[in-house]
């Protein structure tokens, strides 16, 4: 089969619905409370970039900015910290749509650790201006960790999506 | 757009505007709101109202950890809870002398005052509260209250556990109540050392720790001193514990100490808290009398 540069296998549509729903699911995640440990995965951001760069059309920088202003209510941040960071993720994953879907998973996160680093480093400028302390260098782990999360994450999101593979020896394609 | 056919166009190409000039569009709006609420705090009400929808949600990504504390506490074993049985019950009795006595003291306060044509102190109401758990943002340390504006819980209000300040609520959401630590880099308490009466601000460093600022490096603080709230900003009732002083460093090389305490409640603990009430008001600051032509000998005796 000839292989497309958004999945080797047939895939169906998305669902609107399954895309609401995953997002969702990362707000609560992310706002289950750990502890003062700044080191976790940002589930918003990983999964606004996956949607990003799956489907440009659908999901952008609005719903980033949307996704963005309930974080920052979740999270008890100040308002359009995260709304900011999430939009400016959203627009580099956007433009890395095209680019990115031709390679393997692997080297798919190492496109998406930079965007995620991006969007730390913006909320840590915003708050930093405005007199917070510098939360400690852990507080970058959370990206690392995000980008390695990318493979798993992707098997996961487009779980909906895939078909059982027909294999009919008189239809090859 | 109607064609000869008398159909529009199909819209293969209607994309709206271009991705870059949307980015700026969205980044100017993140601006504004960022300076609206960090420098003119207008956007509370907005963020009351999308608490409201994040609510159910928070409290489900909250259940498991709830459940998991809770299956904890069912575990912990029978020694343990037999232990702090004895403590407590030993504390009971220990605090029951003080509190028969307390009544009667307070009555004969109150006379003694009345004698004295002073003030009589307010009573203060309060309501108990839970720390739910610390909310996610990393660059301030807050945290989250089961209670909220339905049970009077009130922006400025002081939150205090069994053994001082925890700190004071900042935000109140219908439900749920916000309150800074007292180690938030943010947080200012006006306090006083119960030795000798000297008036400092208390700040939070950020690690949990305290710091007297503004005091001179002759100022008269030793280690161990007591620091206690000294009620002049109207919000904190005077004489709450709120921190011991571990370390301290006289640079001459500085104009001012570096007084480094130890908050005395558990501050990083989860717990039961006690929201207080509203103070009343301070009396009016009175007028400042005009300035005349001083000379300088009696401008400098002021201060």
């Amino acid at each position: 089969m000839q292989p497309t540069h958004s999945s080797r296998r047939i895939l169906l549509p998305v669902k609107p619905w399954f895309i609401l729903f995953t997002l969702l699911t990362a707000m609560t995640l992310n706002a289950v409370p750990l502890g003062r440990f700044p080191g976790f995965p940002d589930w918003i951001a990983l999964t606004l970039a996956f949607w990003c760069v799956r489907e440009p059309l659908r999901v952008g920088m609005l719903t980033a900015f949307i996704v963005g202003i309930v974080m920052d209510v979740i999270g008890g941040a100040v308002m359009g910290q995260h709304a900011l960071a999430y939009v400016l993720l959203a627009y580099f994953a956007g433009q890395l749509s095209r680019r990115v879907l031709w390679f393997g998973l692997l080297q798919q996160s190492l496109h998406i650790l930079p965007l995620l680093l991006l969007s730390q480093v913006a909320m840590l400028i915003t708050r930093l201006m405005a007199g917070a302390a510098f939360p400690g260098w852990w507080y970058f782990a959370g990206c690392f960790l995000a980008a390695m999360l990318w493979t798993p994450l992707n098997y996961l999101l487009l779980l909906p999506q895939f078909r059982p593979v027909e294999r009919d020896d008189n239809r090859p394609i | 757009m109607a064609s000869v056919a008398g159909q529009g166009p199909p819209p293969f190409f209607k994309r709206g505007p271009a991705p870059l000039a949307r980015l700026m569009f969205l980044l100017i709006l993140c601006l504004v709101l960022l300076i609206a609420d960090l420098r003119y705090r207008y956007l509370e009400v907005l963020r009351q109202a999308v608490s409201v929808v994040t609510y159910p949600l928070q409290m489900a990504a909250y259940g498991p950890v709830e459940l998991a504390r809770k299956v904890d506490t069912y575990f912990s074993s029978v020694q343990a809870l037999t232990r702090e049985n004895a403590d407590l019950a030993r504390k009971q009795v220990e605090v029951s002398g003080r509190l028969l006595r307390q009544d009667s003291v307070e009555q004969e306060n109150l006379r003694l005052r009345a004698l004295l044509d002073m003030k009589a102190q307010q009573p203060v109401s309060g309501v108990v509260a839970e720390i739910l758990y610390n909310t996610r943002d990393t660059f301030s340390r807050r945290v989250i209250l089961n209670k909220g504006l339905q049970q009077g819980i009130d922006t400025g209000q002081a939150v205090v556990d069994d053994a001082g300040v925890i700190g004071q609520v900042t935000r109140s959401y219908p439900l749920q109540a916000e309150v800074t630590l007292l180690s938030d880099k943010d947080q200012a308490v006006p306090v006083q050392i119960t030795r000798n009466g000297l008036r400092a601000v208390i700040f939070g460093v950020g690690n949990g720790q305290l710091e007297l600022r503004f005091l001179a490096a002759s100022a008269d603080v030793q280690v161990g001193d007591e620091v206690v709230t000294s009620g002049l900003d109207g919000v904190f009732l005077p004489g709450l514990p709120v921190a011991k002083v571990v370390r301290i460093d006289r640079d001459s090389s500085y104009s001012f100490a570096r007084i480094l305490c130890q908050p005395a409640a558990g501050i990083e603990q989860h717990g039961t808290v006690l929201v207080l009430g509203n103070r009343e008001a301070l009396p009016q600051v009175p007028e400042q009398a005009p300035v005349r032509d001083v000379p300088a000998k009696s401008k400098k005796g002021r201060r």
